[in-house]
């Protein structure tokens, strides 16, 4: 009999040295291999694990790619109709007002059918944060053209590539957002790279931070690959989203503390 | 006996929600019903109960709020009319789905379309035969007096709490507007929140340690699954069906003939049974209160007293099915509406039983 690859016996306590948190359900993801969806989870379960915030969050899962995050998310879930994960959670937080509340969404989700209830949510000051994954499609419908793909950019509906002229241009909802005097933070990251996803916590932990002190919305944008829609490896959309994706959406802060940052110095060099 | 007061319907379903110990309202302004929000507003009901009142940005906002707040379970209600009405069917069907209590009311105008600002029956199919996508029914209840509009507020979160089931109570446009006296009921607690997760075990009010994580939804993508879901509603309904029926008869003892009407029409076949009657036509009404589940077995046992039935409906012909599918071919059973806001008049309802049933 062959000896087993992993040996057992280096799997001891004091050998731990990082592990799945138990606010993730034990249970394989239902994403594909390289997508970001399953780093954002693990970043935002383990910085509600880290603030001891299980019995006190109740989320709010989209339409979309991650319609099942509350099947991986080990806390109370709600999950919304295509687009109205604001609405549900404005009620939720005016009704428990000391919960955390989040709600977490594609861009066809928050940025197209959903356009309404995520502004006005922002607009009315709610107490919640938005985690909004961007990867510029529809995943889960099979890489429709979304509103936030980039010009001349091709999917399954816009086979020659998104012609702005008929198709119209892709939306800014973040920089639109963050002009809206109910929005307390706005940022955009990334989880491509450890360096990112680290930043990704950090500025999930702010959020919850602010939530925590009634300011208004916490915007956290991820931009974030979809190499199953995009048509690619996962070490290709990478590659790609950081040339194209990065520059029509730059990362880094847009909002903080309640006031805009200055253009020059939100484009992260890429 | 509780307090009296002089109060249009739509006020009445206000005050009976901060009375009943509802903990949210969500609205979108659409008249004829916009008194609910405003009487709310103006009441500041967050002094006296706690209850969270807010405007939203549209029926598909508040109805999805109500849907946000009742997986929490949070007692909660909204209103809005006819085409408020139309853009929340996405939501009902949702919470249909996702079995979620609360109260919604229809203070129905005429249609369709943009249609008109006055009172209309027209919306009839929509509330009781689902409305939205999918199979499902709500508990629909028909006010016919300001008092109703008051007490059925109660009755209401009653049958949605007990059910896990949105519940319409569908008014109309007359019904919402018109004064008349109510007696409001003793103002009931609302719930802390020990309380409601104590009663609604099901509800997301956040995972504690010792029981599994609540996910509130309609999916399941597996279509096995899905039946089971299926199924389960349907026992429900049938539940529903054989414990919650409310009906209203009047003069049917000694009747040769009968009115079947709900809601505002109900109150104008009463005086055409009083003209009917002084002409010596032996005439009675029934009104189902609960047009879902409907009363079938009583107006079956009436459709073996009487020699025909007419059905009045402000409408074109909607209730009329399922008094039939209820009462079967044995005897004559005939419409009589009105539409797009014209309110019937006693007289012609009268004229309608002699021609169509009598003389027909």
């Amino acid at each position: 009999m062959e000896e087993p690859f992993v040996k057992t016996e280096i799997r001891k306590d004091e050998n731990i040295v990082y592990k799945r948190t138990n606010l993730l359900v034990d249970r394989p993801l239902s994403y594909c291999p390289g997508c970001g969806h399953g780093v954002v989870h693990r970043m935002l379960m383990e910085t509600l694990e880290e603030m001891d915030a299980q019995q006190n969050t109740i989320g709010v899962g989209p339409v979309g790619c991650s319609v099942l995050a509350y099947d991986f998310m080990n806390i109370d879930m709600l999950g919304a109709a295509h687009g109205r994960a604001p609405a549900l959670a404005t009620a939720i937080k005016r009704l428990w007002p000391n919960k955390f509340v989040f709600t977490y969404q594609g861009d066809g989700d928050l940025a197209a059918i959903g356009t309404a209830e995520t502004i006005h949510a922002c607009n009315r000051g709610e107490n919640f944060t938005i985690i909004f994954i961007n990867n510029g499609i529809y995943g889960m419908t099979g890489g429709q053209m979304a509103p936030t793909t980039l010009p001349g950019m091709r999917s399954s509906t816009s086979p020659y590539g998104r012609d702005v002229a008929t198709m119209g241009n892709p939306l800014k909802i973040t920089e639109l957002i963050a002009t809206l005097p109910g929005v307390h933070y706005v940022t955009r990251q990334a989880v491509h790279t450890p360096n990112h996803v680290r930043k990704t916590k950090k500025a999930l932990r702010k959020a919850f931070e602010i939530q925590k002190e009634n300011k208004g919305i916490t915007f956290i944008e991820v931009v974030s690959n979809c190499n199953s829609g995009w048509k690619m490896t996962p070490v290709q959309s990478n590659k790609w989203m950081e040339e194209n994706m990065f520059p029509f959406y730059p990362l880094g802060d847009i909002k903080v503390d309640g006031k805009l940052i200055e253009k020059k110095e939100t484009a992260e060099k890429v | 006996m509780g307090e009296l007061r002089l109060m249009k319907g739509n006020e009445a379903v206000a005050e009976a929600a901060i009375r009943a110990g509802c903990d949210g309202y969500f609205g979108y302004p659409i008249t004829p019903q916009s008194e609910v929000m405003e009487y709310l507003m103006a009441e500041k009901p967050y002094e006296r109960t706690g209850m969270v009142v807010l405007q939203a940005e549209s029926e598909t906002a508040s109805i999805n709020m109500l849907y946000g707040a009742a997986g929490t379970g949070k007692m909660v209600l909204t209103s809005s009319s006819s085409p408020g009405i139309s853009l929340m069917q996405e939501g009902l069907s949702y919470m249909a789905g996702a079995e979620l209590p609360a109260v919604i009311v229809n203070v129905v105008r005429g249609g369709p379309g943009l249609g008109t600002i006055q009172p209309s029956q027209a919306d009839y199919f929509q509330a009781v035969k689902g409305g939205g996508h999918g199979d499902y029914k709500m508990i629909v209840l028909a006010p016919a007096s300001v008092q109703e509009m008051c007490d059925h507020v109660k009755t209401g979160f009653d049958l949605a709490f007990k059910y896990r089931t949105p519940v319409m109570i569908l008014s109309d446009g007359a019904i919402g507007q018109m004064m008349e006296k109510v007696v409001l009921f003793d103002p009931i607690p609302r719930r802390t929140d020990e309380e409601l997760i104590k009663q609604n075990p099901w509800a997301a009010t956040g995972k504690p340690k010792d029981r599994e994580h609540i996910i509130i939804t309609s999916l399941d993508l597996d279509p096995a699954g899905q039946e089971r879901v299926n199924l389960k509603l349907q026992a429900k309904y049938r539940t529903m069906e054989e414990n919650e029926v409310l009906y209203e008869t009047l003069n049917c003892e000694d009747a040769e003939y009968a009115f079947v009407a709900f809601g505002l029409s109900a109150r104008i076949c009463q005086k055409s049974m009083d003209l009917a009657r002084a002409r010596g036509i032996k005439v009675g009404l029934f009104r189902p209160i609960t047009l879902f589940p409907f009363p079938v077995k009583q107006l079956n046992d009436l459709g073996k007293k009487v020699k025909g039935m007419l059905v009045v409906e402000m409408n074109a012909g909607q209730m009329i099915e399922d008094v039939k599918l209820s009462v079967g071919c044995s005897i004559k059973i005939e419409h009589f509406g009105r539409f797009g806001g014209i309110i019937p008049t006693p007289d012609e309802v009268v004229k309608a039983l002699e021609t169509q049933i009598i003389g027909g």
